[in-house]
């Protein structure tokens, strides 16, 4: 059994599971945190999208004990103050889903998407980087929407801020 | 996943000395197969020995044309490091299309080439490269390194601490990914050197994994052009056949890859 340690939208959790839990049932199970989805198991689909130490990744082909010490944000950690994140804000405006299913993660991965991007994003980069979220109701293009009018605003007031 | 016990090494040194202690170990690096494949119960190591936190083992040193990748670096730093791509942009672009945004933060060129994959990319740019894996214990050049399906000449205990190698004057790599997995079903890396000797490697085709292809090697240092590769025959008798693509189609994706990555280096 591993003891874990590490710090979850911001606050710092512990708890005790097997070594090879993977990083997504220690966060659904042992934090009760159940926005974070299993949606293939197989590392393809994306509805697990999480970040550790601010980069997107697969929580489910991640073992906890390899997360632990880290400092892991998942689709709770978004919001403040009961306000959404202006990617989830983005994602309503925009019809970004339909079953939601795929709607964490893909939330996850637009996140890290215009981090690393910020306003330049444009709609062909939008639709590679969603190579490892995939979605089965929407089509993708409010999806794509939603990220590039997030990535407006946002990027913008980055600018701004420069 | 069967179960498993998992180790934390701190240094290489700490690492290799874990693994002594243990039944059937294996070294994880980002995780992004092995991790995988436990799941599928088609590995199940007693044991996990994680390098990712291993300093030592971690970024990337451009010294002139000299370029050296620790084996802890994952896909999204070499894709972004500005350093190499001044010299060798190629193996960045490679870096950068390698499973999807969410795998790269977390996958690494150690473990990539010490799996093995007969459709990974970085085996690839390695022989073309004429690369050097450094391990705990030794160096090897890339061409003794890969010998064959899944297979390198590793030891059980042994671990790649980085790889280095000179960047050619021109390089490129392109490849043709499965529309669904999105490994390569064919991928070739072209390198030439400023003596005009050019280097050719494939990957996704080769029934015993990354190989060395002399035709157009042959070619395309007499004649560095698209145009040269198309008098090569590539042999499809040792080339991959399954539901994806067969042997001939594969034979004529290493003409077509190479001649795209020859236009774009």
């Amino acid at each position: 059994m591993a003891k874990i340690t590490m710090t979850v939208n911001g606050r710092q959790v512990s708890g005790t599971c097997d070594d090879r839990t993977l990083l997504v049932h220690f966060i659904r199970e042992n934090l009760g945190l159940t926005g974070t989805h299993v949606g293939c198991d197989t590392t393809q689909c994306g509805a697990c999208v999480v970040h550790i130490d601010g980069q997107s990744v697969k929580s489910c082909s991640i073992l906890a004990a390899q997360a632990a010490g880290s400092s892991v944000t998942t689709i709770e950690g978004l919001a403040s103050n009961g306000e959404l994140h202006p990617v989830q804000a983005a994602f309503k405006t925009h019809h970004g889903l339909q079953c939601g299913f795929c709607t964490p993660g893909m939330v996850m991965a637009a996140v890290d998407m215009i981090r690393r991007h910020g306003s330049s994003l444009d709609e062909a980069t939008v639709r590679t980087e969603l190579e490892g979220n995939i979605c089965r109701c929407t089509g993708y293009h409010n999806i794509v929407q939603a990220i590039l009018a997030a990535a407006a605003e946002t990027g913008g007031v980055r600018q701004a801020a420069e | 996943m069967y179960e498993t016990n998992y180790h934390r090494a701190a240094s290489i040194e700490e690492a290799a000395k874990l693994m002594g202690t243990v039944a059937e170990g294996k070294y994880l690096s980002g995780g992004m197969t092995l991790i995988p494949t436990m799941k599928q119960r088609l590995a199940a190591p007693s044991d996990l020995v994680d390098l990712r936190h291993i300093a030592e083992m971690k970024g990337v040193t451009v010294d002139g044309r000299a370029v050296r990748i620790g084996a802890a670096t994952t896909h999204e730093e070499v894709a972004t490091s500005a350093a190499i791509a001044a010299v060798c942009p190629a193996i960045c672009g490679l870096a950068s299309h390698i499973g999807d945004p969410h795998v790269r933060h977390m996958g690494t060129i150690g473990g990539s080439i010490a799996n093995n994959d007969p459709a990974a990319d970085y085996p690839a740019a390695m022989l073309a490269l004429d690369a050097v894996i450094m391990t705990d214990r030794r160096e090897l050049r890339a061409e003794n390194f890969f010998t064959g399906l899944f297979e390198t000449a590793l030891e059980e205990d042994e671990i790649v601490t980085a790889v280095r190698f000179e960047a050619p004057v021109k390089a490129a790599y392109q490849k043709f990914a499965n529309p669904a997995s999105r490994y390569a079903m064919t991928g070739v890396f072209v390198a030439r050197r400023d003596d005009g000797v050019v280097r050719v490697a494939v990957t996704g085709a080769g029934s015993s994994g990354v190989f060395r292809h002399q035709g157009l090697e042959t070619a395309l240092s007499a004649n560095w052009s698209p145009a040269a590769v198309a008098n090569v025959t590539v042999d499809d008798s040792d080339l991959l056949s399954d539901i994806h693509a067969s042997a001939a189609y594969r034979a004529n994706l290493v003409k077509v890859m190479a001649k795209r990555a020859v236009a774009a280096a």
